[in-house]
């Protein structure tokens, strides 16, 4: 990004909606959007790598950012010893089997023609999916079983949640692997439809595997890389200290909690802001926007462009898995029934798209500007609603109606803001150079 | 053995509902075709345009209820159709207008398009979620069955009965009726042909004198009203509920891409391949394999391939399958 005064102004006035909000509402609920903008924001360097790099066509985000929610919950959370005990082996056993079929498939595929090569290919896949569901469902049922209300599920290494937040990304970084060596020749909107496809089987894996993260009955209380706000209020040296500041102590330590988690991820943020943008200026960078604009003369000039899509693939999706590990830390909890591709896959388009594509901290002035924009316009709809509804006798069925729908105005005002901006200024708030 | 038993069962829960949601899923990748085969991209709103239709069919459907007029045995919604393909099709000729238009003057990389389609989706669910809300909505009324499992069993003396919802048998009469209209108006009306010649080769139609405004709004109307009727017959089938009408885009997009994008009668084989597949794989066959085998190698577990919350995943993987075995579809896409 140029330091010109226009971009400037754009992240002053974003900083400004934030000000306003702390100072108007609290400065808790300003941190709150600050912290959920910010994690979107890596998400949105991960689309933007992959959109804005590479034009690969990515709309199964949520599946990846669920996957990387993943990690914090096998990593930090104390292990069930008595779990692991009753299905443990066989589970891995399981997931041999079905690895080991797969492969004999690749393998006989390979080596066979014709009908022959129908024939074995389809026994060998349906074979391997019986045994392995003949080892599989009973290991599963059996960790459900052990102590099913508080855990039931296979535990995880009681490491540092920190250390979650790398291992979310390797999960979505294989998951991209696996996806983009079978669906990366596919054409730009089959591509699309397969990761949509993918993400909504991610997402009902996290639903309904109990054994794993206990599914919709999620994972509470997960362990923070940051204080508690109770231990801060009991310690009389943070109380002193709040008393000094002229604020009560409730407020105090929530504010500084948040901002322990803003501090963290602007950090891992800038970092990867830092590392995009080498990259982008690099030889390699000038690569990939090459591919991108003209794959068949970057393939005459020598470039792997099959190779380098599934490069940058698995990278903007460890960035996802990344950003959802960080997003379950920050909530301490693993709620699967929560991941919504329109929260999760087409919001964070929206930013990346408004921000303008291929331009990193265009993709982080969208992330911000939008969530902002997504928290506070369902409490303005609701206002403009009241106000536009005064007329009406109260407890009409209309006015009622009206005001519940609100909520709904949020999806509608994206909807408007995408298209204003794909028709008006289809290159983004800040364009790529 | 006993092989009556096992064949009703059969039919009783993999053929019937398959048959029935294979048809729907064909009239919703029809629509998806139609308008890849002219305007060349990929819908994404198509899903959400479904649930506007069918929301429309449905708030049609109570003011009937409510001013006492029905249609006996067969569902009131069928009385509402009209005023929700009547609604969809004013809806997305004024879309086009506002939003597509422009990109197809300039010209736009179909890409570009298909983000454009998600911006409309995100505006058509807020509508459809305004008008109607985001619950679980039933609206079937009338006779709830054509053929009673309890009736069947009196009636033939066999221990497995057989049901047909008047839903199902509705969906598949409303179906053939509608592809059977369709066939005919895309090869015997002159607007079909034109529109065939559209698809086939965009510069020569225009050349000839196609108006290609016509065009694309007759295929936004075919679009509009295949939606309406694939929603209203899945909702009464199943129910409504918004969400699950985003969720029936892959499958939908699965049919229309396995079939052949752009080629109608792809669209329809593609659309029973997927429901039969899904059905089959996520049925728990222990019924039927208990009538066919001696007692003895009776089956313990379920005997199902893969659990029903996975089925997604089916039409996931004959899309992955046959794009890369096959990348133009099992019937060569791409022409309408």
């Amino acid at each position: 990004m140029t330091l010109n005064l226009r971009n400037v102004l754009l992240f002053a006035t974003v900083a400004l909606l934030f000000v306003i909000e702390g100072q108007t509402v609290s400065w808790n609920s300003a941190l709150s959007i600050l912290n959920v903008g910010l994690i979107s924001a890596i998400v949105a360097l991960g689309v933007n790598l992959q959109w804005g790099y590479a034009g690969l066509f990515n709309i199964g985000v949520v599946g990846f950012f669920a996957l990387g929610g993943l990690a914090p919950v096998l990593i930090s959370t104390p292990a069930q010893p008595a779990a692991w005990a009753a299905g443990g082996p066989r589970v891995m056993a399981a997931f041999a089997v079905a690895i080991l079929a797969i492969v004999l498939a690749a393998l006989v595929y390979g080596r066979t023609r014709g009908r022959l090569r129908a024939v074995s290919v389809t026994a060998i896949l349906v074979l391997g999916l019986l045994g392995y569901r003949t080892l599989f469902d009973p290991a599963a049922a059996a960790i459900e079983q052990v102590s099913p209300s508080t855990a039931g599920n296979i535990g995880g290494l009681g490491l540092p949640v920190l250390l979650a937040w790398p291992v979310g990304a390797l999960f979505a970084a294989a998951a991209a692997w696996v996806i983009g060596k079978t669906a990366l020749g596919l054409r730009s909107d089959y591509l699309a439809i397969a990761t949509l496809g993918i993400g909504e089987i991610i997402v009902s894996v996290m639903k309904n595997e109990d054994w794993l993260a206990r599914g919709v009955k999620n994972v509470i209380g997960l362990p923070r890389p940051v204080p508690y706000e109770v231990d801060l209020q009991s310690s009389p040296e943070f109380v002193a200290r709040a008393a000094a500041w002229g604020t009560d102590p409730v407020t105090a330590s929530s504010i500084l909690v948040k901002l322990a988690y803003a501090g963290l991820f602007a950090v891992v943020l800038l970092v990867l802001i830092w590392l995009a943008e080498l990259a982008l200026k690099s030889p390699w960078g000038r690569m990939m926007r090459a591919i991108r604009d003209n794959e068949i003369a970057a393939e005459a000039m020598g470039k792997d462009v099959t190779r380098r899509h599934l490069q940058i693939f698995i990278l903007g999706s460890a960035l996802c898995g990344l950003a959802g590990a960080m997003m379950v830390t920050l909530d301490g909890q693993l709620t699967p029934g929560t991941y919504n591709p329109l929260r999760y896959t087409y919001v964070i388009w929206l930013m990346v798209i408004i921000g303008g594509s291929g331009n990193n901290w265009g993709s982080v002035l969208g992330s911000l500007l939008i969530w902002y924009l997504w928290v506070k316009v369902e409490p303005w709809g609701h206002d403009i609603l009241a106000f536009a509804t005064s007329g009406l006798a109260d407890g009409s069925a209309l006015k009622q109606h009206l005001l519940d729908s609100a909520a709904h105005m949020r999806l509608m005002t994206m909807g408007v803001i995408l298209l204003l901006v794909l028709r008006f200024s289809p290159r983004g708030l800040i364009p790529e150079k | 053995m006993d092989l009556l038993n096992a064949l009703v069962a059969l039919l009783n829960f993999v053929v019937v509902p398959a048959t029935a949601y294979g048809a729907q899923l064909a009239l919703g990748a029809l629509g998806v075709t139609l308008i890849y085969g002219i305007l060349r991209f990929s819908n994404f709103a198509h899903g959400d345009t479904m649930a506007f239709g069918t929301a429309i069919t449905i708030l049609g459907t109570w003011w009937l209820q409510s001013s006492g007029i029905g249609l006996g045995p067969l569902p009131t919604a069928l009385l509402a159709l009209p005023l929700g393909v009547l609604g969809t099709a004013l809806l997305v000729l004024a879309t086009d207008r506002v939003v597509y238009r422009f990109y197809r003057k300039t010209r736009a990389k179909p890409v570009i398009l298909v983000i454009v389609s998600m911006g409309v989706m995100f505006i058509m669910n807020g509508l459809t979620r305004f008008v109607i809300g985001v619950g679980e909505i039933s609206f079937a009324d009338g006779e709830r069955f054509l053929v009673d499992a309890k009736a069947f069993r009196d009636a033939t003396g066999l221990a497995e009965g057989l049901s047909i919802r008047t839903s199902q048998a509705l969906t598949i009469f409303i179906a053939i009726i509608a592809v059977s209209l369709l066939f005919w108006f895309l090869n015997r009306t002159r607007a079909g042909k034109s529109m065939r010649a559209f698809s086939d080769n965009e510069d020569l139609a225009l050349l000839s004198g196609i108006n290609p405004e016509r065009v694309v709004a007759i295929t936004w109307v075919l679009a509009a009203t295949l939606a309406v009727l694939a929603g209203v017959l899945y909702g009464l089938d199943k129910s409504f509920k918004v969400f699950n009408y985003y969720q029936l885009l892959l499958p939908i997009f699965a049919a229309a891409i396995v079939g052949g994008i752009g080629n109608p009668l792809g669209a329809i084989a593609g659309g029973f391949l997927i429901a039969y597949s899904e059905v089959a794989f996520t049925y728990a066959f222990k019924k039927v394999l208990g009538y066919l085998l001696p007692e003895s190698l009776a089956p313990d577990g379920l005997v199902q391939l893969i659990s029903t919350d996975y089925k997604l995943a089916i039409s996931f993987s004959i899309l992955v399958i046959v794009l890369l075995f096959k990348p133009t579809g099992l019937l060569k896409g791409k022409t309408i």
